[in-house]
């Protein structure tokens, strides 16, 4: 390596490190502040917890005070359920956009990618109008609903272009043994998806996960909230118990990375294949 | 084991035929090979048999049945591909296996099919490996291996030599050789390389831009090409080609002249003064000489030396170039001037249409 590629690397890796400091900051800063106690969070925010300032009394608060478990488990019910419907319906309708020409295939592709474009939220007051002539306010099908509809675009887009990498001779040989389509896309074309499905998963989970906004206007009940909705209640307009705000957030950061972890093997597989061939 | 008639077919995508009336009869246990130029249509004719394209138009036969709304599948063949189209998340033997699944073949008969075809093969040892870790003659071995054992009447190969190196694919070559002598059965094999096609062809089929040019032996074609197109596809070196005219016809034979070889002396059959003629010679078939049936001169350029033979390139006296072949040790050195012969059987004479015309 010469002097110049030398200060190359490490002025790419300045960069990278500056952006990583930003990005994982304010999470370590919050998971950080969630241990100590009150006066410490305001006193010296960016310190670590030491023996005088360690506290699980926002955990504790957490746990007695609110309906955290119940919350958990919806966030989680919504976020997975919504997660295998758009792979599942995404990788078919990816499938046969690519696979069959079919009288309008063209124009759903196209109706599709309109989805990429207009911001769900647009609709809203006609989704909650829905939703209510259909009975389903304030359940967690509605909120199934409503992400399983904003997934599904960008999955169909990712796929589509995975698919079409996956050499066309596999199956032409599958058709030819007599594997009928059905089988074709689940034993053969969804394998080979693998790195690609991860990739949809992630970009799929986070934004569920993440979103306070239809869990905001389309749940009521504490029976159905999510975690992100119930970390509010810890916000007061007068009063805001940051203890268990930090302690509730640190928690639902948690399942985010665990998945993260468990994909990104796959996840940065999926996200170079094709780059290099 | 099935005999295959193919009638009519034409196949159009949008304003271009990629297939224009093709005809063809396969007799039962027949290997014919479908050679041509790239883009002639001999794959798409292919994978029309093994009913992955659909017609325009025309009919398929597949042991007496008619088999042109049949699925892939319930035609009776197998294809082999030339990028193999192994399952890569599947070992050797599920590779195998996978599609006799769905057609009703019980386990145990789909585990003596298996154990038959890797036999037979030599997959033996590589039953339970991944496709990832194989070399390239032992993949094209399985997808041979998956083919066999779905019993096929036909099996069709598309170029499945092409992404094998030099050495493994005269190995091969013999292989599937062998393989037709044992199985028997029904052969349509598609290549661009005409050593392959006449080393195993029992008949080849010669197309270009979507026609059969002619159908035949392997050595009718060399010997014997229906047309200009078939003469100059077929031997490596290309035949040489010299532009001809019909001088005069003399009781029932015909004086044709040109300007790079001698007056030639043919039957005049249908003839007329004026007619514009071809006139082909291969360059194995020139030897030096002074006088015979036909004879060309031409300044040696270049000599290219092949061991059991060599080359020469000569520059006509019109300018262009002809080839020849020189055997033995003495070669000829550039700037010589050789006056190149050959006999009677092995001079071609084609009409102005590229229709071979009797000598």
């Amino acid at each position: 390596m010469t002097t110049d590629q030398r200060a190359r690397s490490i002025g790419v890796h300045l960069v990278l490190i500056a952006y990583s400091l930003l990005a994982v900051g304010p999470i370590l800063l919050v998971v950080m502040n969630s241990f100590k106690v009150r006066s410490a969070i305001f006193g010296s925010p960016l310190a670590l917890p030491d023996a005088s300032t360690f506290s699980l009394v926002g955990y504790e608060k957490v746990f007695r005070s609110s309906h955290i478990l119940t919350y958990y488990s919806n966030s989680l019910i919504v976020t997975l359920v919504s997660m295998a419907l758009v792979l599942l319906f995404g990788a078919m309708a990816a499938w046969a956009l690519t696979e069959y020409r079919f009288r309008g295939s063209t124009a759903l592709a196209l109706f599709l990618s309109i989805g990429i474009m207009v911001p769900i939220r647009l609709g809203s007051v006609a989704i909650l109008n829905m939703m209510r002539s259909a009975g389903l306010n304030d359940t967690l099908t509605a909120l199934i609903l409503v992400y399983v509809a904003q997934g599904l675009p960008m999955s169909i887009f990712i796929l589509s272009e995975f698919i079409q990498q996956i050499p066309k001779d596999l199956r032409d040989a599958a058709r030819c043994d007599g594997v009928p389509e059905t089988r074709i896309f689940f034993e053969v074309v969804a394998p080979l998806l693998r790195p690609a499905i991860a990739t949809v998963a992630v970009f799929t989970i986070v934004p569920i996960w993440n979103d306070l906004w239809f869990p905001l206007i389309l749940t009521s009940s504490d029976s159905t909230h999510t975690v992100t909705l119930g970390v509010q209640q810890f916000l007061g307009q007068y009063i805001t118990d940051w203890n268990s705000v930090l302690a509730a957030l640190s928690m639902a950061i948690l399942p985010v990375v665990v998945i993260y972890v468990i994909l990104s093997r796959q996840l940065i597989a999926g996200l170079t294949s094709g780059a290099v061939k | 084991m099935a005999n295959l008639r193919i009638e009519q077919l034409n196949k159009r995508y949008g304003a271009t035929t990629v297939l224009n009336n093709v005809n063809l009869s396969i007799e039962d246990g027949e290997f014919v090979v479908l050679v041509g130029p790239s883009g002639c249509g001999k794959s798409t004719l292919l994978r029309m048999i093994a009913g992955l394209d659909g017609a325009s138009g025309g009919d398929i036969h597949i042991a007496g049945k008619l088999v042109n709304a049949l699925a892939p599948a319930e035609r009776g063949i197998a294809m082999v591909f030339q990028s193999y189209a192994l399952y890569p998340h599947m070992n050797v033997r599920k590779n195998m296996t996978f599609g006799l699944k769905f057609t009703g073949v019980p386990p145990t008969e789909r585990e003596r099919r298996v154990a038959e075809a890797a036999r037979m093969l030599r997959l033996e040892e590589l039953l339970e490996r991944y496709p990832r870790d194989l070399s390239g003659g032992q993949r094209q071995r399985v997808a041979i291996g998956r083919a066999i054992v779905r019993e096929p009447a036909v099996f069709l190969f598309d170029e499945p030599l092409s992404n094998l190196d030099a050495a493994l694919r005269v190995s091969t070559r013999v292989e599937i050789a062998n393989l037709h002598r044992l199985l028997k059965s029904t052969i349509v094999y598609v290549t661009h390389d005409q050593v392959e096609a006449m080393t195993l062809a029992d008949r080849i089929v010669v197309m270009n831009k979507g026609r059969i040019e002619q159908v035949g032996k392997p050595l009718d074609l060399y010997y014997e090409p229906a047309n200009l197109f078939v003469a100059g596809f077929i031997g490596s070196p290309a035949m040489n080609f010299f532009e001809a005219e019909v001088e005069g016809i003399e009781g029932g034979r015909a004086r044709v002249a040109g300007t790079a070889f001698r007056n030639l002396d043919i039957p005049a059959g249908s003839l007329k003064v004026g007619d514009a003629l071809t006139v082909g010679v291969r360059p194995e078939h020139l030897v030096r000489g002074e006088a015979g049936f036909f004879a060309a001169e031409g300044v040696v350029e270049l000599v290219e030396r092949l061991g059991e033979a060599s080359f020469a390139y000569l520059r006509r006296v019109d300018g262009r170039m002809f080839v020849a072949e020189v055997r033995g040790r003495q070669t000829p050195a550039p700037g010589e001037t050789m006056t190149l012969v050959a006999a009677s059987p092995d001079v071609h004479v084609f009409d102005a249409s590229g229709l071979r015309v009797a000598t």
